[in-house]
């Protein structure tokens, strides 16, 4: 009977499988994954940031030369078949060559797409020169036109006759990293004020909590303006760069130092922390090995939500043409072009193409950001 | 309720100064005043004013140091409600910014009502029938109407006035009505005009509370006094009415308070790109030419308004919830 029982019992203990245990960054991780457009968000902020980084080497075209023979270039199509000798049709990726025409009536010139010149397109093809990443110099392009002396303007082109597409891409770099360099910051200050606020309370807490009232309740573009407005003309692009960053990253630290207080207030008295206390730690060591990574999750879900707020700062304070400066390309600075409504008449993809790129943009990191928020507690339910 | 109002109302006042110091410090900011870029233009144009310019400079205490300039700024808008001098109309700011503070606030408080009426009834609605399509719509147009950037949607929507319905766009009436005595023509006019900013800077709010009374009222929904209510026999929209919806309805109040400052903000953005005759436009031109006192003041009596709306929601609030007054 004995060996039997102990036969049965071996039995058993093979028969349980040893339950995966998955960590709580795994577990967030398969919650997220439930949330689909916010995967799906994943993918398109992802490849965003992927063409802010290969900027020269996705846009077709150097994205300040300029081109009087084709001011306000309308979008030129991509094609794929054009008529052969014989007849019939060969296959050739192509765009029409663009012809000026005089409109009498209007007095006003326009263009239309040419059948007659092809230019053929294709891909790797040389371009002016650049760095890619900063490091290799090369002349290859992505895509665009065979003959490097050929243009063509796929979503246009502007006033001066630029090519649209490449300044949208090269303008992604800009008005992303300052989404990122401003949140950077926000968590620096929103962190610290916020942590401080929280695990020491009393008369700090207080100062902080109003001070924080205080930051909102001024509307903020009037403030915005008036910190904008007094940025000298006069400044070299890159300071303007990080001064334009700072002040819109004024607001939203407000927000993570409000998250992270009530986060320590909820944690301070747990046991975990009061057990890490006994054991000797500083207040320090406590806050970044124990509190800091029970809350970080949340963090990071308010840190993406944040970015899109930057993003949309930056571009109405360059719109309002008190932000970022020309020659910097960024998506406000593209949209101050379409400023009346004459030129937006004139020429829609002015407004069309930077616009939605930036609603794109900005609703893929809003619905990432909603998927972290709802993965963020793994534990709840 | 009087305690509590007395003492919402000292809080306001730490902030209202601190409000006006920031104020100050912000419009002296930019090196240099308006006077410098005055001696320039006169400079070019070949006359030798540094006598005149200087005496100028004394009579704004423009070469006094910051806190003697705040003073007397301060003390004169306190004593005799005079804000200063505008630089380059050369008139008193009190002559140009009242009306214009009139419509920022006008247009504020119509978007206000406008998302009220919009956010409400959608935002019950996409609670009650959670996962139908008239819950996604409403979920779609939340996210995307928090993604469209305000001058984006004025933009896109001047443009389609524009060419598909012919309308004039820019501006609060027609360019004939601009100097003309109020009739009933021109109110009709303004109607047809109003409308347009009242949605564009309306939108992101009114989808920002969708979000928010959909939230509320699902917490609400099931809970043991709804259904003790359902119980009783009572009809599911009074039923909806009187409980689940009063209950969900303290969030969505105290979101005034913030509310407050987006519309005046998303107003003078959209007011620049509209062409309207409010602060926006002004505020813009001021901050630019640094005509300083007409720019601070501006900053400073929008900020305070907004201060006092939301003093005003905060009151609302504990008149409407006993448990906040009580503190």
């Amino acid at each position: 009977m004995t060996s039997i029982d102990s036969a049965s019992e071996v039995q058993a203990v093979e028969s349980v499988k040893t339950p995966d245990l998955l960590g709580p960054w795994a577990l967030m991780w398969r919650q997220f994954r439930r949330h689909k457009i916010a995967y799906f968000s994943l993918f398109i902020v992802g490849f965003v940031y992927v063409v802010a980084l290969f900027g020269e080497f996705l846009s077709p075209a150097d994205h300040l030369a300029t081109n009087t023979r084709a001011p306000f270039a309308p979008p030129q199509g991509i094609h794929f078949l054009a008529p052969a000798e014989d007849g019939g049709s060969r296959f050739i990726l192509h765009a029409r060559g663009l012809k000026m025409e005089i409109d009498r009536e209007a007095m006003r010139r326009h263009f239309v797409e040419d059948p007659e010149k092809l230019i053929p397109l294709g891909f790797f093809v040389k371009g002016h020169e650049y760095k890619l990443l900063w490091l290799i110099p090369t002349n290859r392009h992505f895509f665009g036109p065979k003959d490097p002396k050929q243009k063509v303007y796929f979503f246009g082109a502007d006033r001066l006759g630029r090519d649209i597409l490449s300044r949208i891409i090269m303008g992604t770099r800009i008005s992303m990293s300052i989404g990122l360099v401003g949140v950077a910051v926000s968590l620096l200050v929103g962190v610290s004020l916020g942590g401080i606020s929280g695990y020491y309370g009393g008369w700090i807490d207080n100062a902080i909590q109003r001070l924080i009232e205080f930051l909102r309740s001024i509307p903020t573009i009037p403030l915005w303006m008036g910190l904008a407005a007094a940025i000298p003309l006069d400044w070299p692009p890159l300071r303007t760069y990080f001064v334009v960053t700072l002040i819109v990253s004024m607001i939203g630290w407000t927000t993570l130092a409000r998250e992270v207080r009530g986060k320590f207030l909820s944690l301070r008295h747990e046991d975990f922390v009061t057990a890490a206390r006994l054991d000797g730690l500083s207040d320090w060591q406590v806050i970044r090995k124990h509190l800091v990574p029970s809350f970080a999750s949340h963090i990071i879900a308010s840190l993406t939500l944040a970015v899109p707020l930057m993003i949309l700062a930056e571009t109405s304070l360059s719109f309002l043409g008190i932000g970022l400066q020309p020659p910097i390309v960024s998506w406000g600075t593209l949209l101050k072009e379409a400023q009346n409504i004459r030129t937006i008449i004139e020429a829609p993809w002015l407004l069309i193409a930077p616009g939605a790129v930036i609603v794109t943009a900005v609703l893929a990191l809003n619905f990432l950001g909603d998927g972290l928020r709802d993965a963020a507690d793994p534990y709840a339910n | 309720m009087g305690s509590f109002i007395l003492r919402r109302v000292l809080y306001m006042i730490p902030t209202v100064f601190l409000v006006s110091i920031v104020t100050f410090v912000i419009i002296q900011l930019p090196p240099g005043d308006y006077l410098d870029s005055l001696a320039a233009e006169m400079g070019e144009a070949g006359v030798d004013n540094t006598a005149v310019v200087e005496q100028l400079r004394e009579q704004y205490g423009l070469g006094q140091p910051m806190y003697l300039q705040y003073w007397k700024w301060m003390t004169g808008i306190l004593l005799e409600g005079d804000f200063g001098i505008s630089f380059e109309k050369n008139v008193p700011v009190t002559d140009v910014i009242w009306d214009r503070l009139g419509w920022t606030f006008a247009i504020s408080i119509l978007t206000l009502i406008f998302i009220w009426i919009v956010a409400l009834p959608i935002g019950i609605y996409s609670a009650v029938r959670k996962y139908s399509v008239g819950d996604y719509v409403a979920t779609l147009f939340g996210f995307v109407g928090l993604a469209v950037p305000n001058f984006l949607l004025a933009l896109v929507m001047m443009y389609v006035a524009f060419k598909y319905f012919g309308q004039s766009v820019g501006g609060l009436v027609s360019p004939e009505y601009l100097d003309q005595p109020w009739t009933w023509a021109k109110f009709t006019n303004l109607l047809q005009h109003i409308w347009m900013p009242v949605f564009v800077v309306g939108t992101s709010g009114a989808a920002a509370l969708i979000r928010i009374m959909r939230a509320n009222l699902l917490d609400e929904l099931y809970r043991p006094y709804v259904v003790t209510a359902r119980a009783k026999g009572m009809s599911e929209f009074q039923l909806l009415l009187r409980y689940p919806v009063r209950v969900a309805l303290n969030p969505f109040i105290s979101t005034i308070g913030w509310i407050l400052p987006t519309l005046v903000s998303g107003e003078i953005i959209v007011a620049v790109v509209m062409n309207l005759p409010t602060t926006g436009p002004l505020l813009l031109r001021a901050l630019l030419v640094q005509d300083m006192y007409l720019a601070g003041s501006l900053i400073l009596i929008v900020s305070m308004l907004t201060v006092i709306g939301t003093l005003l929601s905060d009151v609302l609030l504990a008149w409407v919830d006993p448990r906040i007054r009580y503190q």
